[in-house]
């Protein structure tokens, strides 16, 4: 007689004790501190904690040292534990013009007010693997610091177009932006929303979207007005106080797009904006985004919504790995009642052409 | 509503897993949830937007049945919690579990008729259920029109306006094509004459037992932030036409095990020469036929956690 499988509980189990096996990997070679990982692979901690939407480093270590370097189950890790975080308040908007500058670069202006500061960055890097870090690596020479100037305020780029009147003004809001970890979205969404999505959206996602408009596909003509990455400070406004005390400091990175359009009856030919801004240091996502907005704001600048990066429902419903990863592996769990109720669909289906060929035959 | 849902308020202040509320969502969550479902139920088959949480179990496991049951569930309760008919399966196992761990009191047990939550994938259990009772299934994709219309700006409309045509259209042309309606399971149901419901992905063999049913259903979907629910008693009639009425479909077999010709089966290959034999898809009600000395039946909480770590107290 036939018996069924048993032992889902014991297997759950063993598995686990496995995976925390294979985590570890051989014992004989030391294991990895989360301190390790927050210092010296930053830029993984960068993404887990702006697409698990939480500024930890110490936390996002840890995710990505218990996820083995999977930083999508890492961002999950991250998220699941955010959303058991209770809520005291919100900060007032952070202050990007008040930014401590690491990096600043615009694409637009060769001399701006400010300077072009390069920071630390890889893309004047030849690619070529340096095998002295595999070897031993050790303490790098420190690098040269220049003497803060006298001007180091650095306006927007895009105020300096807009002091000129060639910058479409952005409607301004003072109501509090919707959150949509405890708000369903709907459509359409509005800027806020949409932002807030594409600031955690999944990095690979954004970058295809974004990737995409270049190609053709809902095309914006984009100019980095400006990137900035660096600290700044937040800060929050307890009732019972009436002024705003600093909290701490995050790492931000914002990008400026400035694209050109080309004007409406209503409205002489001037620049629109697309606007990025993302936790940590994580550039390609910043100037992702903000191709990605201004591919969405088609509707509202009345250009054609032809293409998917330019569809607000298509593109900010699978931004989120963290869904998309989910409902995607779900498949493996077993489906075999529904595969059970298609075999006997498709057996009855092909019954019924047999019969009918038959009767053809037949006549 | 249910003595489940009075449970919860008693739960207050009990704590579940370290750093963790009873049946791990917060209070306050717990309410914005239940006002939702109280939502649901007075206008059944709609589908009610709610702030759904990441939970530590991924979308497409089940978040959206996990917060709904965490929502209902108190410490008097008994929850049932299956997958594919059956207690066993490692995520259903994985839920309980999940819920002997945050819900510090709560029992847990594979008898049908025991239980007063059940929480379901993909099957209705085949001992009728009964009043009292609550049936919580985990939904994929609460929007039975999403496959004809992927828009849920549109969609919405659509159901505002009961403009069903669509789907009707849809079912017409299966049979025009083949003789028969193509969905052999999550086939669409009319709820109480007015809203079209995905029923989840049961198979159509269970969509009778949804009509008039004496037990609350519930219904959770995580991932699209969706709740909706059939009160005890509601008309749910699956989508059909006069002439070609609505047929569930089964194997034609018995169980190989307790002999049952009734019940909804799973097809079990034996062999690489077509070798098959079918048994009960329902665990639970195959082995009270077959005379009960079975184990698992009522289990207190706290069942042990095999190595198994979920980051509490990370911080």
């Amino acid at each position: 007689m036939y018996v069924a499988v048993k032992g889902g509980e014991a297997a759950i189990g063993h598995a686990h004790a496995w995976l925390a096996e294979e985590r570890r990997g051989d014992p004989a070679v030391a294991e990895i501190g989360t301190d390790q990982i927050a210092e010296q692979m930053t830029l993984a901690v960068d993404r887990v904690m702006a697409e698990g939407s939480l500024y930890d480093p110490g936390l996002a270590s840890l995710a990505i040292k218990q996820s083995r370097g999977d930083l999508i189950e890492a961002i999950f890790l991250l998220r699941a534990y955010r959303t058991t975080l209770p809520r005291f308040g919100a900060s007032l908007p952070v202050e990007t013009g008040a930014m401590r500058v690491r990096r600043r670069v615009s694409a637009t202006y060769k001399d701006l007010p400010g300077g072009q500061v390069l920071g630390p960055t890889f893309d004047y890097t030849h690619r070529l693997l340096d095998f002295a870090l595999a070897a031993e690596g050790g303490v790098p020479p420190a690098a040269a610091q220049a003497e803060p100037g006298d001007d180091s305020a650095c306006p927007a780029v895009t105020g300096l177009l807009a002091a000129e009147g060639l910058m479409a003004a952005e409607e301004a809001s003072d109501a509090e932006p919707g959150d949509l970890t405890r708000t369903p979205l709907a459509f359409p969404a509005g800027r806020a929303l949409r932002l807030q999505n594409l600031a955690r959206a999944d990095e690979g996602f954004l970058l295809s979207m974004a990737y995409s408009t270049q190609r053709g596909y809902g095309g914006n003509h984009p100019f980095v007005g400006e990137l900035r990455q660096g600290e700044v400070v937040v800060e929050i406004e307890p009732p019972e106080l009436g002024f705003a005390i600093g909290i701490g400091e995050v790492t931000l990175t914002e990008c400026q797009m400035v694209n050109q359009f080309h004007g409406s009856r209503a409205e002489p030919p001037q620049f629109t904006r697309g606007y990025g801004l993302v936790l940590g240091r994580t550039e390609r996502r910043a100037m992702s985004m903000a191709l990605v907005d201004r591919a969405l704001r088609a509707a509202e600048l009345g250009e054609e919504v032809v293409a998917p990066a330019q569809d607000e429902e298509f593109v900010l419903s699978h931004s989120d790995n963290v869904e998309a990863t989910g409902f995607l592996e779900h498949l493996k769990l077993p489906h075999y009642v529904d595969f059970q109720s298609e075999l006997e669909s498709v057996r009855a289906m092909r019954a019924a052409a047999a019969r009918d060929a038959l009767r053809e035959a037949a006549e | 509503m249910s003595a489940a849902v009075q449970g919860s308020d008693r739960s207050s202040g009990r704590t579940g897993a370290e750093g963790y509320n009873f049946a791990y969502l917060d209070e306050g969550t717990k309410r914005m949830i239940r006002r939702a479902l109280l939502k649901a139920v007075a206008v059944p088959g709609h589908q009610v937007p709610f702030g759904s949480r990441e939970m530590p179990l991924p979308y497409g496991w089940g978040t959206g049945g996990i917060q709904v049951t965490a929502a209902v569930i108190g410490p008097e309760d008994v929850l049932k919690v299956i997958d594919q008919g059956a207690d066993d399966t490692t995520n259903a196992v994985s839920i309980r579990r999940f819920f002997a761990r945050v819900a510090p009191g709560l029992r847990t047990t594979e008898r049908t008729a025991d239980a007063t939550v059940i929480q379901t994938r993909h099957r209705i259990p085949e001992t009728p259920l009964r009043e009292g009772q609550v049936m919580v299934y985990q939904v994929p994709q609460p929007e039975p029109l999403y496959k004809l219309e992927p828009r849920r700006a549109e969609t919405r409309r659509l159901h505002a306006l009961a403009d069903y045509g669509l789907m009707q259209v849809k079912l017409y042309e299966d049979i025009a094509r083949n003789g028969r309606v193509g969905s052999s399971y999550d086939h669409p149901v009319m709820v109480g004459g007015r809203y079209l419901m995905s029923p989840s992905p049961i198979p159509s063999f269970d969509n009778p037992k949804m009509h008039r049913s004496p037990a609350l259903q519930l219904f959770g979907a995580g991932r699209e932030r969706r709740l909706y629910a059939v009160p005890p008693y509601t008309e749910v009639r699956s989508l059909d036409f006069d002439d070609h009425p609505f047929e569930p479909l089964r194997a034609r077999a018995r169980c190989a095990l307790c002999g049952a010709d009734d019940t909804y089966l799973d097809e079990m290959v034996t062999d690489d020469r077509g070798g098959r034999v079918f048994v009960c898809s329902d665990t639970d009600y195959c082995g009270e036929r077959q005379g009960g000395e079975r184990q698992g039946g009522e289990r207190q909480g706290g069942e042990r956690q095999g190595g198994e770590r979920q980051g509490s107290g990370a911080a």
